[in-house]
């Protein structure tokens, strides 16, 4: 046990982990996820809220085995490590108000960090431009961390607490069970599926499941983030996390071209636009929100399967977040930008500048 | 006597940042750091070995972690 908790911290432990998720998410692309979103957590969680009804956008609604999976196979590795730790505590809120824009900002690129990485290993060019405005989201988010930029201490609290979230999670895959998708019904029980559009490519429910459980478990032991792999880069000059990414984008990249899915080019991407600025804007905000709540999607729904409620909170801002893109038309779509996605980038832009500046913590 | 940076409660990257503070402060000597999860125990060593420090000891402590890093 001993050796494999140390091997996961290693550098060559963040590289294999990269690497799993580098071949997996292509392969469940090829397993019937949509194209270039062979795991994207912004957009499952999206899909999610979609199943769950919280928005009605019919073309992204199906409940993903993949983020039930995240969180609990986390769990899984926080209990067998003994790394489980209930805590909250600090600033709740913002952590809801980050999560929800980062979410925003993402559905306007139309994709989570992980996915602008596994556009750009498919082939998809306007990735770059996601990236792009992910880094300098998240380098603007590294200014207010020099600055002082804190949401303060989380506090020990009951291990029900940091149960909530995998709770939910596993109530998700109960409702999945009991009311299972039926062809050519959109609805099922209390659930939505989509008949067309992305929501309606998925893999086969178990294997989704268990690709799930094993990145989950994974990401909990080499504490993986997209986000914190370009933060450490640009604060310290630390590369250990921005191994990992780069594993990931190669082994899908190969992949990729293994199983006949790498296609390059701009134009008619899967489930893309290239309108370059907005593509480069929505990851803006996303990356300065990620880096603000100090983490990105996937390191969330991981820090929710270990006992944070905090980023439990997070989650559900970003499946909150996801219901407000597709019901005010903030979320892109293959033709461009939604009819007020522009100006929710901005917005979203503002509250998380309003957000660095006012929570500076100044040592005493 | 060392000097002691109580990260408890905060999250990456914070008590990384707050570790590279003191060391940039005291140069060198004995630094004690405090954490409360695993994650920051690794990121607190990681980053105090690429800046030329040795981490001495690591102690459980309550819930969380004692973590001395030294330099000559």
């Amino acid at each position: 046990m001993g050796i494999l908790k140390n091997f996961f911290a290693t550098r060559w432990g963040i590289i294999s982990v990269g690497s799993f998720i580098g071949v997996f998410a292509p392969l469940l692309q090829k397993l019937g996820n949509p194209g270039n979103m062979g795991i994207c957590v912004a957009c499952f969680e999206r899909d999610i809220a979609g199943a769950l009804g919280l928005h009605r956008a019919a073309v992204v609604q199906y409940m993903r085995p993949e983020i039930i999976g995240f969180v609990l196979g986390s769990l899984i590795a926080a209990y067998i490590f003994k790394e489980f730790r209930p805590r909250v505590g600090s600033a709740p809120i913002v952590r809801f108000v980050l999560g929800a824009f980062a979410m925003i900002g993402a559905l306007v690129f139309l994709g989570c960090p992980w996915r602008a990485l596994l556009r750009l290993a498919g082939g998809d060019g306007n990735g770059i431009l996601g990236l792009a405005g992910l880094i300098c989201g998240i380098w603007i988010g590294t200014l207010f961390l020099k600055g002082g930029y804190s949401l303060g201490r989380t506090e020990k609290t009951h291990t029900s607490v940091g149960w909530l979230l995998p709770l939910i999670m596993l109530g998700f895959l109960v409702l999945m069970l009991m009311s299972p998708q039926v062809k050519g019904q959109t609805k099922s029980g209390v659930l939505f599926y989509s008949l067309k559009g992305p929501g309606s490519m998925h893999a086969p429910l178990i294997i989704s499941l268990v690709i799930g459980l094993a990145i989950g478990f994974l990401a909990q032991r080499s504490r993986f983030c997209t986000m914190g792999a370009f933060r450490d880069l640009i604060l310290f000059r630390q590369a250990h996390l921005f191994m990992g990414i780069c594993a990931l984008v190669i082994v899908a990249f190969i992949t990729n071209l293994i199983v006949g899915q790498f296609h390059p080019g701009f134009l008619k991407q899967p489930v893309a636009h290239t309108m370059a600025i907005w593509n480069f804007g929505g990851m803006v905000v996303a990356g300065l929100a990620f880096a603000l709540a100090g983490g990105c999607p996937g390191r969330q729904l991981f820090l929710a399967g270990e006992g944070d409620g905090d980023a439990a909170v997070f989650v559900l801002g970003m499946i909150v977040g996801a219901a407000f893109s597709h019901n005010f038309g903030l979320a892109s779509s293959p033709k461009g930008v939604g009819p007020h996605g522009i100006a929710a980038v901005i917005i979203g832009l503002l509250v998380c500048i309003f957000i660095g500046f006012t929570m500076r913590k100044r040592a005493a | 006597m060392s000097n002691i940076v109580d990260a408890r409660g905060f999250s990456c990257p914070q008590p990384v940042l707050m570790t590279l503070d003191e060391i940039n402060k005291v140069n060198k000597g004995q630094i004690e750091v405090l954490v409360d999860t695993d994650t920051s125990r690794e990121n607190v060593s990681r980053a105090a070995t690429s800046k030329g420090w040795q981490v001495k000891d690591v102690k459980q402590e309550g819930d969380g972690y004692r973590i001395t890093i030294t330099k000559e």
